[in-house]
């Protein structure tokens, strides 16, 4: 025998039409605003992605409809969704965190992810390309991959022995804040792409890089590191094919200040070992080597 | 949909997808260095109109040959100057400034730019295939930049008393030095000021007051010293070109007052 719907399924039932009545009535209003509203109105615009494998390839032109608050990455997954299922676009967070859709949007290195089509000329096609430092691998994806293998010849942290007999270490807030600025960065190798050494002159191997001289500024000027890097900054690592450009800087998404905190600082600590006569007989008279002048004079 | 062919490859000089005028900011930075080069050249073989009163034209402090009740050392040349050659006291001087602004972190990424197009701006093609930074000759030299680090902090000391000096007018009645304010007491204050901000605030002496110190919370005084160039550093583009445009303007106010073609005028 059927006994038919209980008052509490009845009521659960009723419930929920209503929400469902509820999303959708929002939903039309919802669109109606937006098709009434002149900041909201769905508008066309041309998109010139730069399509093919390796290094050569295409500006290609896609049209898509663009509203508010769409950024570049939603209209390259809308043209992968509408007309260019192939088209290969690296991208994670969509919050600018991971540093994954670093592409050139009109000429310049930017996060697709944090360009806002409002920022952008939509009279004329957009153009989006990979980032030309790096090889081209599909698309708008690059391999970065010369950026990780450039970090393993930064030798790593080395703290002093410990403070406490627990093995701990004790250092002032002050003394962090300087290289916290440098822990920000993301590694969407922005200003790696942006710089004219690696960009125009393909100088990977003789030079990391901002990014990396932001990590080994991060080492260098560590509280508790005691390994003195000038020495590899000055041969290895190429510091002295920076000529302060400072585009690195304008590019970060993370607004570090690449030019002045890190690398200059860095070229300085190089003069002190390598191009001031005067510091260094001064240095032998006292007896102390760099990275005792680095640690303050109480070690 | 349309189709252009591009070779992902090296770009050509000027060649760039950016579509802002990139070419504006090298260019201004162009006019207005070659415009303070060729002026203060042109000023500093004058040998004359550098002093106007108690005023006296940066580009000739510190007077060290001159007859002038400004000079260090009375006479018209020095001894090991060979009498051939086209003598002015400030010649003596300006290597020095000049040496400063020019191996400056700020002015070394600005002209290399504007002149020499290395990079012409960001994301712009470059006209030479070769590169090779500031790590060998002549390039290398721009590490010296300390040196005339410290030669700038001692004009700054002689233009500061040039400033004050200012403040001093001479009354032919009395005979004596009477406290006022004109408008080339302004002109020499500003400079000294913006003078101040640019040497101050420069890389290499955040660095030498205490940047080269990883754990500068052990040197409060070295902290403070730190913490205020850093301030000032964070600046240092706007002081360096307020600081180049204002000691030319204040070389050609003492110098047209000189001529007589401006007059200075007394506000207190």
């Amino acid at each position: 025998m059927d006994a038919g719907p209980s008052v509490r399924e009845k009521k659960v039932s009723s419930v929920t039409e209503a929400l469902a009545r509820n999303v959708v009535e929002s939903g039309q209003r919802a669109a109606a605003r937006s098709d009434t509203s002149a900041g909201t109105e769905k508008r066309s615009a041309t998109f010139r992605v730069w399509r093919g494998a390796g290094p050569t390839g295409e500006l290609r032109d896609y049209s898509t409809s663009v509203s508010e608050g769409m950024v570049v990455l939603d209209a390259i997954h809308q043209i992968q969704a509408e007309t260019a299922g192939d088209l290969a676009v690296r991208w994670n967070c969509k919050a600018g965190k991971c540093g994954s859709c670093s592409a050139e949007i009109n000429g310049m290195p930017r996060l697709m992810c944090m360009t806002r089509l409002s920022e952008l000329d939509l009279q004329k096609p957009v153009t989006v390309e990979p980032m030309r430092a790096f090889p081209p691998v599909k698309d708008l994806v690059t391999d970065v991959s010369s950026n990780f293998r450039a970090k393993k010849r930064i030798r790593r942290f080395t703290p002093r022995p410990p403070d406490a007999p627990d093995g701990t270490w004790r250092m002032a807030q002050a003394d962090a804040d300087r290289v916290q600025e440098f822990r920000k960065c993301i590694e969407c190798f922005l200003c790696q792409d942006v710089c004219h050494v690696l960009r125009d002159h393909h100088l990977h191997e003789q030079f990391i890089g901002p990014r990396l001289l932001v990590h080994a500024a991060q080492l260098e000027m560590h509280p508790l590191d005691i390994l003195d890097r000038t020495d590899d900054l000055k041969e290895s690592h190429g510091i002295g094919y920076c000529n302060i450009t400072k585009c690195c800087t304008k590019v970060c998404p993370e607004n570090i200040t690449i030019t002045d905190n890190a690398i200059i600082p860095l070229k300085e600590r190089v003069v002190d070992k390598h191009y001031d006569p005067l510091g260094k007989l001064v240095r032998l008279v006292r007896g102390r080597n760099s990275a005792d002048r680095h640690q303050g004079e109480v070690r | 949909m349309g189709t252009e062919v591009v070779q992902l490859t090296r770009r050509g000089f000027g060649q760039t997808s950016r579509r802002d005028a990139w070419w504006v900011q090298p260019l201004v930075a162009f006019i207005i260095l070659t415009a303070f080069v060729v002026y203060a050249t042109w000023a500093a073989f004058q040998n004359k109109y550098y002093s106007f009163g108690n005023y006296l034209s940066p580009f000739y402090s510190p007077l060290l040959y001159a007859n002038s009740p400004h000079a260090w050392i009375q006479g018209t040349r020095p001894w090991w100057v060979p009498g051939f050659l086209p003598f002015s006291p400030a010649l003596l001087i300006l290597p020095f400034p000049a040496g400063f602004r020019l191996t400056c972190y700020y002015y070394r990424g600005a002209y290399y730019k504007s002149f020499w197009a290395d990079p012409p701006n960001c994301t712009v093609g470059e006209p030479r295939h070769s590169y090779r930074g500031e790590r060998f000759f002549p390039l290398v030299i721009q590490n010296i930049h300390r040196y005339f680090l410290y030669a700038a902090l001692v004009f700054l000391v002689i233009l500061s008393h040039d400033a004050y000096k200012a403040f001093f007018f001479f009354d032919r009645n009395t005979g004596r030095q009477n406290f006022g304010i004109a408008l080339g007491t302004v002109v020499l204050f500003v400079n000294v000021v913006l003078l101040g901000g640019y040497t101050l605030g420069c890389h290499s002496l955040r660095h030498l007051v205490g940047g080269y110190l990883d754990r500068l919370s052990r040197a409060p005084v070295r902290k403070t010293t730190y913490d205020c160039v850093s301030c000032l550093n964070r600046g240092h583009m706007r002081w360096a070109w307020l600081s180049l445009v204002w000691v030319a303007f204040s070389d050609v106010f003492i110098r047209l007052c000189a001529m007589g073609i401006w007059h200075d005028v007394r506000l207190l």
